[in-house]
């Protein structure tokens, strides 16, 4: 098989696509073959093209393309598989390999070529981008755009109810700063606070490190991290996903941390995974192997350390939606479930199908809008079932799309991720 | 195929139901086999008048229909192999009718196997056949090749829990067989057509039996040293009087490859495992699960765990379900097979196995249900080298020879196909394929619904109409 040569980092080998043995046992755990039951929209289907694409029998053309693209990422497909095939690796490097070969049309270029490269990866543009967008949201812009016709007419109604809400406060002020443990220390960790969710996320952020601190974890927040990459990475805009790996290495090192923790799935799968942007024979590969094995979800870390705060019994009846890279991306399931037990008073229920993404990944509901709004249809469906007040996941954009399905579909359920849920219950002390 | 068919198609279904690009077509030439035969247009029903439609066009214009569902069969069942129409049933796949009190669903052929029982085990309920591909394979697939799985050996096979089919003939003509509850009058043509590897007609509703949870299952699993002790464990539990709801059996080669993969701690210098679940009534199952450990130690094994709950259960199964995983790790490739022998002859068989995959210089793990002697060898081979792939062909053939020396037969579960239709002769005579041919022409004179399947082409029905691709190129890469 013919690998291209100009794409920078780990290369996936004859091997990696060789272990698909094409049995279909991922095809009902993928979300796009469930919604279309087309081979071309199934993990196997998906593989089976590159493969093609690989020998040159099958153009890199809009078709393989469209069908790249309509993949979710969410991996539930490695979950699924007996023969262990490394999707996630696969699909990236896809990515990778259209984003040199492949022109998109005009106008994806420019604004992939914005978001990608020329705003996530800058803090001081994130912030001044957020500031734009709180004032559309609080000058009552936003108020007259949805009152009017225009977003309709723009074709944007959907997607800017997906838009997140800017928060009043930056959490890119905390950047920097170092909070102790309460009681006696118990661990020292380092915290990861993403890109986006310090201007939109800043409430969960503070939450977790309340219960970080609460349950005897001094919290170092190192000033010079940055965006992670993951969605430059999953994207195929590999080499800003590499500098900001790079950047992010540097800024986390040399801390003797227990632990560098994210709440942020999507991110975790990724930091977890900094070795695959780079080959085994680069300089960078060892460092991003440590880093990679300091990475601990926040759930993830907790479940093991044990939770020590005294919690406030609370009547509640919750459900737990997992998010895709937390479960199939880090293989974490049990964690976030047992922290949410761990509270007095609470009524847990199994959602149906929770392990079937609910059509966020990352910047998918704004790309493949429709698919997104169906899986999310099915979600909501589900949720309604089990009667939960409140829908528990562990990944920002989970959190926004879900709030939205909860919005759209009507069902008044309460959306929170797990640390938000544990600092609402923390006693004072 | 005819520019007027794609166009009548399209304007029966909606194009957003027929695929005829080359680009989209090559995705249907692959199973789950080693197999390949690619159609000239794959079409989408959603009901069964959409099926009826399709028959009589592709009567019309004399093109090969052949049915499909997820496209997990081992054995090419569902693949084109006269070129022509595939009409892949995912899209019909309602659950039409729960009727829990009664223990009984009625479902489009696309339903996926496992979604049946996720519909229905709140009421403490699930339907039985489990093939290992249950969470992706559909149940119309389940009933054209009468799947089973690891807990065939207490509950039996598909057909014992079909009770009604609604079926379309090759001319398009809509008949129903069997009845939702109880036996019917005249011939059991519901067995007829379960099994029948879409030769005979394409099924789009299926009536099935669901069966009620056990109150209490008790998993073991059993290390030895020597395979006649493990085998012996299973002839043995069998005479009891015990029918283990599963019994499945790993080799000691298999075993070490799954504990490098998985570090469970499985011994490296066993020569077998077994792994036997009982279900049943509380009391029962107590009882059974001890008879079961002293058969176990009777026959030298040198440890036995048993399962405290649902989270030890699935340690123990964790091994079984981790070796396709594991062994995928040594090999580029492998090649599952699907033999049956006489349980009392496991070790010789298993001594076999081994001695022809040495002579064609290959490793060969065995996971096997050796409740009821079916084998799953697994070749592992590299196809980028060709000649492995044909060695890989020849071994097998020599392997389900031999089972078939034994008294066994061809297949277990995963059907003939175009996979072992050569290999049918072993097993029937002229005569025997007489009589097959003369059921399969009542219903598919024809034969142009799925062509070249289960009869060896020399004996085959009617006109041979199996195009000469290149079949014997293996499905990878």
């Amino acid at each position: 098989m013919r690998t291209p040569a100009n794409i920078p980092g780990a290369v996936p080998v004859y091997e990696d696509f060789a272990r698909c043995v094409h049995c279909g046992l991922c095809l009902n755990n993928c979300p796009t073959y469930r919604l279309w039951h087309l081979e071309g929209d199934s993990p196997r289907g998906r593989i089976r093209q590159m493969i093609l694409v690989g020998n040159g029998e099958l153009p890199l053309a809009e078709g393989f393309v469209g069908h790249i693209d309509k993949c979710l990422d969410c991996r539930a497909c490695e979950t699924a598989c007996p023969s262990g095939v490394e999707y996630g690796k696969l699909v990236e490097h896809a990515r990778a390999r259209i984003e040199t070969e492949y022109k998109r049309p005009l106008f994806a270029r420019f604004t992939r070529n914005i978001v990608f490269k020329r705003l996530l990866p800058y803090p001081n543009r994130i912030a001044f981008a957020a500031r734009l967008l709180r004032f559309y949201q609080r000058s009552g812009l936003q108020s007259l755009a949805r009152a009017s016709r225009i977003l309709k007419l723009l074709g944007l109604a959907e997607r800017e109810r997906l838009l997140p809400r800017i928060d009043g406060h930056f959490f890119f002020r905390e950047l920097g700063k170092t909070f102790p443990a309460q009681g006696a220390r118990r661990a020292r960790v380092a915290f990861f606070a993403g890109c986006i969710a310090n201007v939109t996320f800043t409430k969960l952020n503070e939450a977790t490190i309340r219960v970080l601190t609460a349950n005897g974890c001094e919290v170092v927040v190192p000033s010079a991290q940055l965006c992670c990459g993951a969605l430059a990475a999953h994207a195929g805009v590999r080499e800003t996903a590499r500098q900001l790996a790079r950047k992010n290495i540097a800024a986390f090192g040399g801390g003797h941390f227990d632990a560098i923790l994210t709440n942020a799935a999507g991110c975790g799968s990724t930091l977890k995974e900094y070795d695959h942007l780079f080959s085994p024979n680069e300089p960078e590969h060892p460092a991003a192997v440590a880093f990679g094995n300091s990475m601990r979800d926040v759930t993830e870390f907790l479940a093991t350390l044990g939770l020590v705060a005294p919690l406030k019994e609370t009547r509640l009846r919750v459900t737990y939606q997992d998010s895709c890279h937390l479960l199939h991306g880090q293989k974490v399931r049990e964690a976030p479930r047992q922290l949410l037990r761990a509270i007095p008073g609470i009524e847990f229920v199994e959602l149906p199908y929770s392990d079937i993404c609910c059509g966020s990944a990352g910047v998918y509901n704004v790309t493949q809008t429709a698919a997104s709004l169906d899986l999310l249809k099915e979600k909501m469906d589900y949720a309604k079932i089990t009667r939960a007040t409140t829908i528990v996941t562990a990944n920002p954009g989970c959190l926004l799309q879900l709030r939205a399905g909860a919005e759209i579909h009507k069902t008044g359920q309460n959306v929170v991720h797990v640390v938000e849920l544990l600092d609402s219950v923390l006693k004072q002390s | 195929m005819p520019a007027s068919l794609l166009r009548e198609l399209n304007s029966l279904l909606g194009p957003s139901n027929v695929l005829h690009k080359i680009e989209d077509l090559v995705l249907y030439e692959y199973d789950g086999s080693v197999e390949k035969a690619r159609p000239d247009l794959v079409v989408f029903p959603h009901t069964t008048e959409d099926v009826s439609r399709i028959l009589k066009l592709a009567t019309k214009y004399n093109v090969p229909i052949v049915g499909r569902g997820s496209g997990t069969g081992l054995s090419g069942g569902a693949l084109a192999r006269g070129g022509g129409t595939m009409i892949v049933f995912a899209r019909m796949n309602r659950i039409l009718e729960l009727d829990l009190e009664n223990a009984r669903a009625v479902v489009q052929p696309g339903v996926v196997n496992l979604d049946i029982t996720r519909a229905v085990e709140h009421a403490g309920l699930y339907f039985a056949p489990d093939p290992s591909s249950q969470k992706s394979c559909t149940i119309g697939g389940n009933v054209a090749e009468n799947a089973g799985g690891p807990h065939t050996l207490a509950y039996g096979v598909t057909v014992n829990h079909v009770t009604a089919l609604e079926l379309v003939l090759p001319d398009g003509e809509i008949v129903r067989v069997g009845s939702k509850h109880g036996d019917t009058p005249g011939y059991d043509l519901c067995g007829l057509f379960v099994g029948s590897e879409g030769t005979l007609a394409l099924v789009t509703e299926i009536t099935v039996k669901l069966t009620r949870k056990a109150e209490a299952v008790k998993t073991l699993l059993a290390i030895f040293d020597a395979v006649d002790d493990a085998s012996n464990t299973v002839a043995e539990i069998t005479a009891r009087g015990i029918t283990p709801a599963a019994c499945e059996m790993v080799d000691g080669w298999t075993l070490c490859a799954i504990e490098d993969y998985i570090h469970a701690g499985f011994p490296r210098d066993s020569a077998a495992i077994l792994l036997v679940e009982v279900e049943g009534l509380r009391e029962a199952v107590e009882a059974q699960a001890a008879a079961v450990e002293d058969v176990c130690r009777t026959h030298h094994a040198r440890e036995v765990r048993i399962a405290r709950d649902d989270r030890e259960r699935d340690l123990l199964w964790k091994g079984r379900k981790n070796a396709f995983g594991a062994l995928g790790r040594l090999a580029p490739s492998n090649y599952v097979l699907d033999g049956v022998i006489p349980r009392s002859k496991l070790p010789q068989a298993l001594q076999q196995i081994q001695s022809i995959g040495k002579k064609y210089g290959f490793s060969i793990g065995n996971i096997f249900h050796a409740g009821d002697g079916n084998l799953h060898p697994i070749v592992l081979y590299d196809p980028r080298d060709p000649q492995q792939f044909e060695n890989a062909i020849a071994a097998s053939r020599e392997i389900i020879r031999y089972c078939v020396e034994l008294g066994g037969a061809l297949t277990g579960e995963h059907g003939v196909g175009m996979e072992k239709n050569e290999l049918m002769p072993l097993l029937f005579s002229d005569a025997d394929f007489d009589l097959m041919r003369r059921v399969h022409d009542a219903f598919n004179p024809d034969s142009s619904l799925n062509p070249g399947k289960i009869f060896p082409l020399s004996k085959g029905c009617g006109e041979i109409r199996v195009r000469k691709q290149a079949e014997t190129l293996p499905a990878h890469v």
